[in-house]
């Protein structure tokens, strides 16, 4: 039952992009229209779903002290080898989505390479690692903070959208306002803070 | 903010010789007509939840400094050997490498920092900003440029970080770096001030930014969003 509390919180109420701003990057270049911002957003709730494990037995199996060679911690290791992961990730992910289905290659095409330098991806590793879960709710961790993202990025997107009629002043126009746009709806994200997961798969 | 850019400017002139005014722009230009936070709008990820403080913000500040000038540097120098198939893979190495240096550097120096910025220390990896200006200047520039092309744009970012701390310390907490400022100033006239918790919230960082980007825009109509 700890995965499903963890997939819960990662997806609502530790939002990636809207409690600790990770992947803003993406989020305000790909935010201008909910077609590619969705296209993005499934792209990233795939990779960080992968990544998230492989990256977990990395860390568990090959890093952590005592894991190859008694009393040799390689920890140091870490952000490389995780970048690396994540790289080579992103890569083959995008060779597989191409053979596999071309339709789903050419739709979401530019915006995978664009993942490997997502915030939110890395973040997520590092946060797994920091707060030691374990390999299922390290899985749940990534699919839920992915969904989390990709909840984020739908709404701002169709938000903008609806504000290109919109009369801004103009020295705000465009990222003035997607900022405070997001910081509102952080807020508004904020009032699910008080929700115990636990309560619902009791 | 032009004074800032000046003091910045002359002093680095004097520490260098090769030093004329096309160097000298590479590092005056992102501090404000193209600065990396709030006109490129590059590297928000890693930068957004430190700056509830200045000390962490100030430390931040120096890794991304550090990890802009010497991956610029690097890049450069390493420029004509790298095949482009896999300069991506090249360039994350060498952050990653630079960045693993900071993280053990203040893991040794400044433990109680490392403690509550492991996570974004780590992070500057992803900082858009580093690839950005490898991809953008050092790829195709000679390294003393690279490095100065580093040096600003690690200026420019860690300048609006700095900024962006201490407003949200003085009004969410009434102190700087720890020092208490407003209850002070606010007790001369026999009053106390009332903190604005809405300014220790992750979302006022985006606010605060916002806020810049507007004034900043305001204040200088070559930077307005036409489309």
């Amino acid at each position: 039952m700890d995965s499903i509390n963890i997939f819960i919180k990662a997806a609502f109420i530790d939002n990636m992009v809207l409690a600790y701003f990770l992947g803003m990057c993406s989020y305000l270049a790909v935010s201008k229209t909910v077609k590619t911002a969705f296209g993005l957003g499934l792209a990233v709730i795939f990779v960080l779903g992968i990544t998230m494990p492989i990256n977990w037995m990395i860390n568990t199996y090959l890093l952590a002290e005592g894991a190859i060679v008694e009393g040799v911690s390689l920890e140091f290791l870490r952000l490389i080898l995780f970048i690396a992961v994540i790289a080579s990730m992103v890569q083959l992910v995008e060779m597989v989505i191409e053979k596999a289905s071309p339709s789903l290659y050419n739709s979401l095409g530019i915006f995978l390479p664009l993942i490997t330098v997502n915030c939110s991806i890395m973040g997520g590793s590092l946060f797994m690692v920091s707060r030691e879960y374990s390999f299922g709710e390290s899985v749940a961790f990534g699919l839920g903070s992915g969904l989390g993202w990709f909840l984020a990025i739908i709404a701002i997107a169709a938000i903008r959208e609806k504000l290109r009629t919109a009369d801004v002043p103009p020295a705000l126009r465009g990222l003035g306002i997607a900022f405070i746009l997001t910081g509102l709806m952080g807020i508004a994200f904020m009032s699910l803070t008080g929700l115990n997961p636990a309560d619902f798969t009791k | 903010m032009a004074e800032d850019v000046k003091n910045i400017a002359v002093e680095e002139k004097e520490a260098t010789i090769a030093f004329g005014a096309k160097e000298r722009k590479l590092i005056t230009d992102p501090l404000h007509l193209n600065n990396p936070l709030t006109v490129q709008v590059l590297g928000i990820c890693s930068a957004m939840a430190v700056t509830s403080q200045v000390y962490p913000s100030l430390i931040m500040a120096v890794a991304v400094v550090f990890v802009t000038a010497f991956s610029s540097l690097i890049i450069s120098l390493l420029r004509n050997s790298v095949p482009s198939s896999i300069r991506m893979i090249v360039q994350l190495l060498v952050i990653a490498a630079l960045v693993q240096v900071v993280s053990l550097v203040l893991g040794a120096f400044a433990y109680s920092a490392y403690e509550s910025l492991a996570v974004f220390i780590g992070l500057i990896i992803t900082n858009c900003i580093v690839m950005g200006r490898l991809e953008a200047f050092a790829m195709a520039n000679r390294p003393w440029q690279s490095f100065l092309d580093g040096v600003g744009n690690g200026l420019g970012y860690g300048f609006i970080l700095v900024a962006m701390a201490v407003i949200r310390e003085l009004f969410g907490k009434g102190t700087i770096m720890g020092l208490e400022i407003l209850n002070p100033i606010f007790g001369l006239f026999g009053a106390t001030y009332t903190p604005n918790n809405l300014m220790v919230l992750p979302a006022a960082s985006l606010f605060v930014i916002g806020l810049m980007i507007w004034v900043q825009r305001g204040l200088d109509d070559r930077l307005v969003d036409i489309s």
